[in-house]
């Protein structure tokens, strides 16, 4: 009896791999990358499945490890919250494409007695978590709040203790707005914090400016939203205060766009713009002819790239990510167009 | 014949452990070598760890590890000898020693991540009351909240090598000493106590061991600073939470490989320790000895 059981999962089992390998076989994609457009990622290769039967495998594992697998090339398409840098192409075997696919920001949120809503600068921003700026009632906040009461409360940065795109676009946007910041810590991943506490993940942040009375962090828009947390307006390089929202995000892509898309978003220009917003964008290469890729899975890719771009799009703004604007679209087109086989475009 | 294939199997066996310690060793000292050799000695002494500048001292993070270590000995030992004096000594019912050796086997079989979430729950606000009061920084995480519950993470070991220490010992020393006319507290730290000191001592290191390499549940309740921390409330770091933190994402080559150097820093701390302890202990084989 007992055997018969063991034996019956273990049919079951095989069949299961054998189904899986099949899922795998001709008509999917495997990708990896990014762990920030991941929830987007998912709801829009499940609509994808639905519509043409084409199943992706997207693995969230973050955007450096994206990258190296896509150097590797291991994978279709990489996912990454930054772009390559000039001096890294060298790395890569070929030449590399990337396509923005989302656009998300990084809100500043706070735990203030009485939950006013604040407003405040990228300098004052950079002078709190450099630890100059260390209560709340301080002049340069309170200047920029008039109407708030603002506690003589000490302030308690929270920054996020594990390497992740959300730190570089933060770091990268005090960065653009304040030279001390820029010399002594800079831009990165993760970088080396003056003053405050870490927690890992967004829901680790979260979790600790819930948790503490006078503190303040800095976690994804659709991470705050989801759990209803206060979130501070900041004053864009217009002299605008822009609340992040899905338009004001996705303004900030509508200014002057490069051809290879490759631009921070962070400190736009654009009047209307949040000024901590960031694109995500898939990586791939230029030439789908390698190792043995067949023109098939090549096709598979440019189709579901330009999939993600159009039609894919009217999925994410339910998540929190806003969607491409016009001048984004239409260089994320021209990219896609470039993608050949043999030299012969996929897309026309 | 058969003797013959049965120790080859065994010499093939522990000839594999060896190789595998080789192979790990020889991994991480090639692996750290690029930021070893960009950073000289500083790489053990320097107090700065900045990915942006790509310049990496460990010594933050050595501090941050030994520190918490050993406040959390410090709380354990006392607390996990008297629960192993008790059931190895204290108990005669049966029922009671197996209630308390379920509840002792939960307590070392719950994973670190649920003591990371309960610490995180439980004793940040606790120790944050605790820092207001003192006047420290109210950020609750920090050093002493991931010292408490290391320590309630190793009190399981170290009481149950206790109890069985105790168990050890042999009945007729006890009965002898009774009949002696000593007392049960006398028999305990007189006879007892001395007799299994080897086992209860190798109990600690064990739990030492855990304690330096515990990696999940410091990372969530440490603060993940990477300053040298000056008091029990200070934020910090330890060498594993880093690894834990910033593997993933590092995105220079020096990063990495600094992160391999701190993984053969804490392998070397984790060895010394071992080391430094047996040393200890087969000094103090003397009068009780075998």
């Amino acid at each position: 009896m007992k055997r018969n059981a063991v034996s019956r999962k273990l049919v079951l089992l095989a069949l299961f791999v054998v189904g899986l390998t099949g899922v795998l076989g001709a008509q999917s994609l495997l990708g990896s990358g990014a762990s920030f457009p991941a929830p987007a990622y998912t709801k829009m290769f499940d609509e994808y499945y639905k519509a043409t039967g084409v199943k992706v495998n997207y693995q969230s594992i973050g955007s450096s490890g994206g990258l190296k697998n896509i150097q590797d090339r291991v994978v279709d398409f990489g996912g990454s919250d930054s772009f390559i840098k000039d001096a890294d192409f060298s790395k890569y075997p070929a030449q590399v494409v990337h396509i923005p696919t989302v656009i998300g920001a990084v809100v500043v949120t706070y735990n203030l007695p009485g939950n006013p809503k604040l407003r405040l600068t990228g300098d004052v921003v950079a002078d709190i978590y450099l630890g100059k700026i260390t209560k709340w009632n301080d002049k340069a906040v309170a200047e920029l709040n008039p109407n708030v009461k603002l506690p003589n409360l000490a302030i308690m940065p929270v920054y996020r203790s594990d390497g992740s795109g959300t730190t570089f676009n933060f770091t990268a946007y005090l960065s653009a707005v304040s030279a001390e910041w820029k010399s002594k810590v800079g831009n990165a991943n993760s970088v080396s914090w003056p003053a405050g506490q870490g927690a890992a993940q967004n829901a680790g942040v979260a979790g600790v400016v819930k948790q503490t009375q006078g503190s303040v962090g800095y976690v994804e828009l659709a991470y705050a939203n989801q759990n209803s947390m206060a979130v501070a307006a900041i004053k864009n390089s217009s002299g605008m205060w822009v609340d992040p929202s899905l338009e004001s995000i996705s303004a900030a892509a509508a200014g002057a766009f490069p051809a290879d898309t490759r631009i921070l978003l962070v400190n736009t220009d654009a009047k209307e713009g949040y000024p901590i917003s960031a694109l995500t964008w898939i990586i791939v290469y230029r030439e789908q002819n390698y190792g043995n890729r067949s023109r098939e899975q090549a096709d598979q890719l440019a189709k579901l790239l330009w999939w993600m771009i159009h039609d894919g799009q009217k999925y994410v703004t339910s998540l929190d990510y806003a969607t491409l604007p016009a001048p984004a679209l239409k260089a994320a087109e021209a990219i896609i167009k470039s993608i050949t086989y043999d030299g012969q475009p996929l897309v026309k | 014949m058969n003797d013959r294939r049965f120790n080859a199997l065994l010499g093939f066996a522990a000839l594999v452990i060896v190789f595998i310690f080789a192979g790990f060793l020889f991994t991480l000292v090639v692996q750290s070598l690029p930021a070893v050799k960009q950073e000289g000695a500083a790489f053990l002494y320097g107090s700065e760890w900045n990915p942006v500048t790509t310049h990496f001292g460990a010594l933050p993070f050595i501090i941050g590890t030994l520190m918490t270590s050993a406040i959390a000995l410090v709380i354990a030992i006392p607390l996990s000898l008297s629960a192993g004096i008790v059931m190895g000594e204290y108990v005669n019912s049966s029922w009671i020693r197996s209630i308390l050796n379920t509840l002792i086997n939960v307590l070392a079989s719950i994973p670190s991540v649920v003591f990371g979430l309960w610490g995180i729950e439980v004793v940040i606000p606790l120790i944050r009351k605790l820092a207001m009061l003192v006047g420290a920084p109210p950020y609750g995480a920090g050093i002493l909240s991931a010292s408490l519950v290391l320590a309630i993470m190793i009190i399981p070991y170290m009481s149950s090598m206790t109890r069985e220490a105790l168990m050890n010992v042999p009945a007729g020393l006890r009965e002898g000493a009774f009949a002696l006319g000593l007392t049960k507290q006398e028999v305990v730290t007189g006879i007892a106590l001395p007799f299994a000191k080897n086992s209860i001592f190798a109990g600690i290191l064990l739990s030492l061991g855990r304690a330096l390499g515990e990696t999940m549940a410091v990372t969530m309740l440490i603060g993940n600073a990477t300053r040298i921390p000056t008091s029990l409330f200070s934020l910090g770091n330890t060498l594993a939470s880093v690894i834990a933190s910033q593997f993933n994402e590092a995105a220079s080559d020096v990063h990495r490989s600094a992160m391999m150097g701190l993984a053969l820093i804490l392998l070397v701390i984790t060895m010394l320790a071992g080391w430094f302890g047996r040393s200890l202990m087969s000094k103090g084989m003397g009068a009780y000895g075998k």
